[in-house]
């Protein structure tokens, strides 16, 4: 028996989309970190300009795709850093969803990058607090992802808003 | 570079950085040194307020230590035993830190107005 789905153009884009996301994931998995979680999160470029492009929806559909398939991909799927990885997306996307109806005259990608790393890194150490290292030692480190998430957020931002300038995504 | 940030872009940078300031500042300080903890053979000899510059000289199995207190911070400033390691140590000034001095048995520590706590010492 064969069973075929039919797909849209818009799917193929958004699994094209996803791809790019995965490949950034795959590709800074492999750059090593003086802490777990400091990371550039190159795939919320592609986020961020699905967003400005394609809209909220197909910013949910990239970003959750990339974070299950890139698991799969990276052998984590539902251990611990899947589960960081996916509670950073999820709080990244809330809070990228509040944003969106901020005027773009006044607010471009470097915003919402920066936002989303926050988001990303709170949603993530809410987590570990509250499932793994329920210490207060952990607010120790809290400083370092702050530092962090304004470095990778602010640089992801530019990269998103020159992407956006060329035209954007495929 | 900069043409992609956007006044409301500005706005977000600058509440990043105080926010991540703000961050470093409440969670990685340490508070200020108060006192002054001076110890022969283990017992405390006494414990001297910072604030007021002072030399303390102790009593040890080997003669006497001179602790100076100049400037809300302390130092031995003077001591019999054979290496001075801990006149060497030079000026403490935060909170925890310690010079001893052996073998004469002499230590002074620097606390603040509340005793912090270790794994190893709770």
């Amino acid at each position: 028996m064969q069973v075929s789905i039919a797909t849209t153009a818009e799917d193929h884009r958004i699994a094209r989309l996803a791809a790019f996301a995965i490949g950034l994931s795959v590709a800074e998995a492999v750059i090593p970190s003086p802490l777990p979680g400091v990371k550039p999160g190159l795939a919320n470029i592609v986020t961020l300009v699905v967003l400005q492009q394609l809209g909220l929806r197909a910013a949910v559909w990239v970003s959750l795709l990339r974070v299950v398939a890139g698991s799969l991909i990276l052998g984590t799927f539902l251990s611990p850093s899947f589960v960081l990885s996916l509670s950073g997306a999820l709080v990244s996307l809330a809070v990228l969803a509040a944003l969106h109806f901020l005027p773009t005259a006044w607010f471009g990608p470097v915003t919402f990058s920066i936002a989303a790393a926050y988001a990303h890194i709170a949603g993530q150490l809410a987590v570990v607090y509250l499932w793994l290292m329920p210490h207060v030692g952990l607010l120790y480190f809290v400083p370092v992802f702050a530092a962090a998430a304004l470095l990778f957020g602010t640089v992801n931002g530019l990269a998103a808003a020159r992407l956006l300038e060329d035209g954007g995504v495929p | 570079m900069l043409k992609y940030v956007k006044v409301g872009d500005w706005l977000t940078l600058m509440l990043g950085v105080l926010v991540t300031a703000w961050s470093f500042a409440l969670l990685w300080h340490t508070d200020r040194a108060e006192k002054a903890i001076v110890r022969s053979g283990g017992k405390i000899v006494g414990e001297f307020p910072l604030a007021q510059d002072r030399t303390i000289p102790v009593q040890g199995p080997l003669g006497v230590s001179l602790i100076a207190i100049h400037q809300r911070r302390a130092r031995v400033a003077q001591d019999p035993s054979p290496r001075q390691y801990c006149v060497k140590q030079g000026w403490l000034a935060r909170q925890g830190e310690m010079a001893v001095c052996l073998p004469n048995q002499v230590s002074v520590e620097l606390a603040g107005s509340k005793k912090l706590y270790d794994t190893l010492s709770y």
